[in-house]
């Protein structure tokens, strides 16, 4: 610990010092045997102690240039040119084994998903020494105190003691802390955090970034904070970058940006979670267009959804909230038949269906379309856009030859792409965003009353994903339809929802219409969920914190 | 189909020299085998000198033990052997992935009854098996065939279940099943487009181990039969040269593995263009 106070100790003196700087820094990637430039030319400077914060869709070159902060390119990638300076020591040039000795002991790194980046055959502490052993920073048993120091710092549950179990065993949140604490081993001078909350929960996110904002300003590391998403990033950062398509777009002092974006994209990024639309109360008299009527359902002996009953009013939007393992996905395997409930029905307009999707007819699955999570994986590579679109068209409703290839092109305008352009396509030729509309146009192939979303823009950016959520909205105006959308996300839910479910460990905590439950009072989950949503306000993580103040030390976060 | 033939195009022209290498050698063999009455100087069974003259006499590769011409026995030999090898394969692939796409898509008992009785088969050493069967059923090219392509359908078995579940999970496949799709639709359009890559490899590869076991089998006088040309047999048939210090027998031998080592160059290649690999 003495030879970490010390250097934090040489940090404050030196603060305000340049600590990084990268001159017209270029990155290729290499693409179909050519090397393509993804990186033009980008100046950065970071100074001891600041937080500097990189914001940008996927594809913006973002996590590239966090990563050439260890003076490291990905496989496929090469720095191709400009100046990377750290501290005196010019990362391009240095020998590799120079650069071996900077990582991990002067600059770390934190990735995007921690249970991908730990072992699952060590445990975390033996992770851990590994670094500082390795750099010659301390013996084992020193890092081994000094792990369950920062453990503690970091606070995680049982600090004396979290060390000694495996990756699996400890919650996500938890395993992303360690990881932090893994790149604080070495005391760095700088720490690359790469989306280090995007794969989480929102409120295991506030966790995470409590603990990183707490141990950076501990330690006056400075660091580059790497993220998708601007609100996140306005809790963290000194300044900001926002980057696109591999070039700075804007850069400035977080709250000046946040008062006064300069850049048009800028603005667009901010503007992205404003989107709402007024709930409207179900038809009166209408029968509902899907209920389920007291179902509980299981994997083998685990059971994941007790109890549960819930309606999708005719033509309405129902969402469905709650965190990973709220048993929401399930509910809608249930529902398309994927997973036959262990008791309990499913009602489809006034009529039972039957619990198996192979028991029921052509047409009752018809009138129930299902939209995935990931498009990638929804929409089969080897197939072109007329053949994904067309087989609903001539499975279910008999289109053939020439109607079918017009009610093709009908479709592709209906969900905003143009016909002549996309209709031969490989659905691997796609982006993200058109992948995700061409599953739109399938399920409307098949011409169904009831669609249900499971997190269909959780996968994408947040610009291409509110077109998505515009384009359903417009499409339930026009047709007609019934949406059931289950998300973790609030903005989601403010956005889309007329009526909400908020679910936790597979039973449904509060239900009712979407402004009821956004206004207080709540029930305490969903004060929980709604209070956690990152703002797009500097001070909101800070003002959080001290309201739940005790409330949180308690639940060790 | 313009774009296809430019593809390719293009994917030939990425090819390393081994595959380039490869490739010339099949084709110089598929055509010599098939045009073989008119490529090979000789009948097949004709004699047509003294037996055992050396290579480079009167006839370019000499004679073999009884006279006839070995470049001759060889060009026919090309046509029976890989002729009969490819019939071999394709039943062996048609069996391996019918099942393995079955058990990968159905799961459940029909996974574990068809997994367990190839566990079993698998388990006795194939020759020694195919030694037994042909041995109690009389040899005959039929039964050959039959014989070779269960138990190699055994290896295909395992790949197409292995690849066939990885795609089987995937979103898509799930949505074509939601939609009411037949079981066939689903294998045939949503799977098996996607495991035909490295299908196709391991075609190459299962071609190159039912040719060693045709001209095993032919060695040990259980394949194919005199006087019809075959590599294998020439093999045996002429052993005896050896100790006299003819080559003649290395021809055949040299053919076989010119073959497997050209079909195994193809096959790398094409696993490298499949997998996605770059260096």
């Amino acid at each position: 610990m003495s030879a970490s106070a010390n250097r934090s100790g040489n940090g404050n003196s030196r603060k305000g010092e340049l600590l990084l700087e990268m001159k017209g820094l270029r990155i290729e990637g290499r693409a179909e045997e050519q090397w393509l430039e993804i990186v033009h030319g980008v100046d950065l400077k970071l100074h001891r102690g600041e937080v500097l914060g990189l914001i940008g869709e996927s594809g913006a070159g973002k996590s590239t240039i966090g990563l050439a902060a260890l003076g490291f390119a990905r496989d496929g990638c090469r720095l191709s040119g400009g100046e990377i300076w750290f501290d005196g020591i010019d990362l391009m040039k240095a020998s590799e084994e120079k650069r071996r000795r900077l990582r991990g002991s002067r600059i770390a790194y934190v990735a995007q998903s921690a249970a991908a980046a730990f072992n699952p055959a060590h445990r975390l502490i033996d992770q851990y020494v590994e670094a500082p052993v390795y750099h010659d920073l301390m013996s084992e048993s020193e890092a081994a105190a000094a792990a369950k120091d920062l453990y503690e710092r970091l606070h995680l549950p049982e600090p004396k003691t979290i060390g000694f179990r495996y990756p699996h065993q400890v919650s996500g949140g938890q395993l992303q802390r360690a990881m932090v604490a893994m790149a604080m081993a070495g005391r760095p001078d700088l720490i690359v955090f790469d989306e280090p909350t995007t794969a989480l929960d929102v409120t295991t996110q506030i966790e995470v970034m409590a603990a990183i904002k707490d141990i950076v300003e501990q330690f006056d590391t400075a660091a580059i904070y790497v993220t998708h998403d601007l609100a996140v990033v306005a809790q963290m950062a000194d300044r900001i970058m926002v980057m696109r398509n591999g070039d700075l777009v804007e850069e400035g002092s977080t709250r000046g940006m946040l008062a006064e974006p300069q850049a048009e994209y800028t603005r667009a990024l901010l503007a992205v979670r404003q989107l709402q639309k007024d709930a409207s109360a179900p038809e009166p008299d209408a029968r509902p267009i899907l209920r389920v009527d007291h179902v509980t359902a299981a994997y083998g002996d685990v059971e994941v959804l007790s109890d549960i009953t819930f309606e999708v009013p005719r033509k309405r939007t129902v969402a469905v909230v709650g965190e990973s393992g709220s048993g929401k996905s399930t509910a809608a395997r249930v529902i398309t038949g994927l997973l036959p409930p262990r008791a309990g029905r499913i009602i489809y307009d006034g009529n039972e269906l039957p619990a198996d999707y192979r028991h029921r007819s052509r047409d009752q699955l018809r009138r129930t379309q299902m939209i995935n999570q990931m498009p990638d994986t929804a929409l089969n590579p080897k197939h072109r856009v007329r053949d994904v679109i067309g087989r609903p068209l001539e499975f279910y409703l008999d289109y053939d030859g020439k109607e079918r290839d017009a009610r093709i092109r009908e479709l592709l305008e209906q969900i905003e792409l143009e016909p002549g352009q996309f209709i031969d396509r490989l659905t691997t030729e796609l982006s993200g965003g058109q992948k995700q509309r061409i599953c739109i146009a399938r399920a409307l192939a098949a011409e169904p009353e009831l669609i249900i979303c499971d997190e269909v823009t959780s996968a994408l950016d947040q610009l291409v994903g509110e077109g998505i959520l515009r384009l359903l909205i417009r499409l339930q105006e026009e047709l007609g339809l019934s949406y059931m959308f289950i998300t973790h996300d609030l903005a989601t839910v403010r956005a889309i929802a007329d009526e909400v479910v908020v679910m936790k460990n597979g039973r449904i905590v509060e239900a009712g219409p979407k402004d009821d439950i956004f206004t207080p009072p709540h029930d305490d989950y969903t004060d929980l969920l709604l209070s956690s949503v990152p703002e797009m306000d500097p001070d909101w993580l800070d003002r959080l914190l001290a309201e739940r103040g005790e409330q949180l030390r308690d639940r060790g976060i | 189909m313009n774009s296809r033939l430019h593809n390719l195009r293009k994917v030939l022209r990425t090819a390393p020299p081994t595959a380039w290498f490869g490739m010339g050698v099949i084709a110089i063999i598929l055509l010599s085998g098939l045009f073989a009455p008119l490529v090979a100087p000789y009948g097949e069974t004709e004699v047509v000198g003294a037996p055992g003259l050396p290579i480079g006499s009167e006839f370019l590769l000499g004679t073999d033990q009884i006279g006839r011409d070995v470049l001759t026995r060889v060009i026919f030999g090309a046509r029976n052997t890989v002729g009969i090898a490819f019939l071999t394969t394709a039943l062996a692939f048609t069996l391996g992935t019918v099942f393995g796409l079955l058990a990968a898509v159905l799961g459940g008992w029909t996974d574990q009854g068809l997994s367990r009785i190839v566990d079993i088969l698998m388990a006795i050493p194939p020759l020694i098996f195919a030694l037994l069967i042909l041995t109690i059923t009389g040899t005959s090219i039929f039964n050959m065939v039959v014989v070779i392509a269960v138990l190699e359908s055994t290896r295909v078995f395992r790949l197409t279940r292995a690849v066939g579940m990885n795609v089987g999970v995937l979103d898509f496949v799930e949505v074509a099943k939601l939609r009411g799709e037949g079981l066939w639709w689903i294998i045939r359009h949503e799977i098996l487009p996607n495991i035909a890559a490295p299908l196709a490899a391991e075609f190459g590869l299962r071609f190159c181990f039912v040719f060693l076991f045709i001209s095993a089998l032919s060695f040990l006088g259980l394949g194919i039969q005199p006087p019809t040309a075959d590599w294998g047999s020439m093999v045996r048939e002429s052993a005896t040269l050896i100790s006299f210090g003819l080559p003649t027998p290395l021809v055949p031998a040299a053919a076989i593995a010119l073959l497997t080592v050209s079909v195994n160059f193809v096959v790398d290649w094409f696993l490298h263009q499949a997998s996605g690999l770059k260096e």
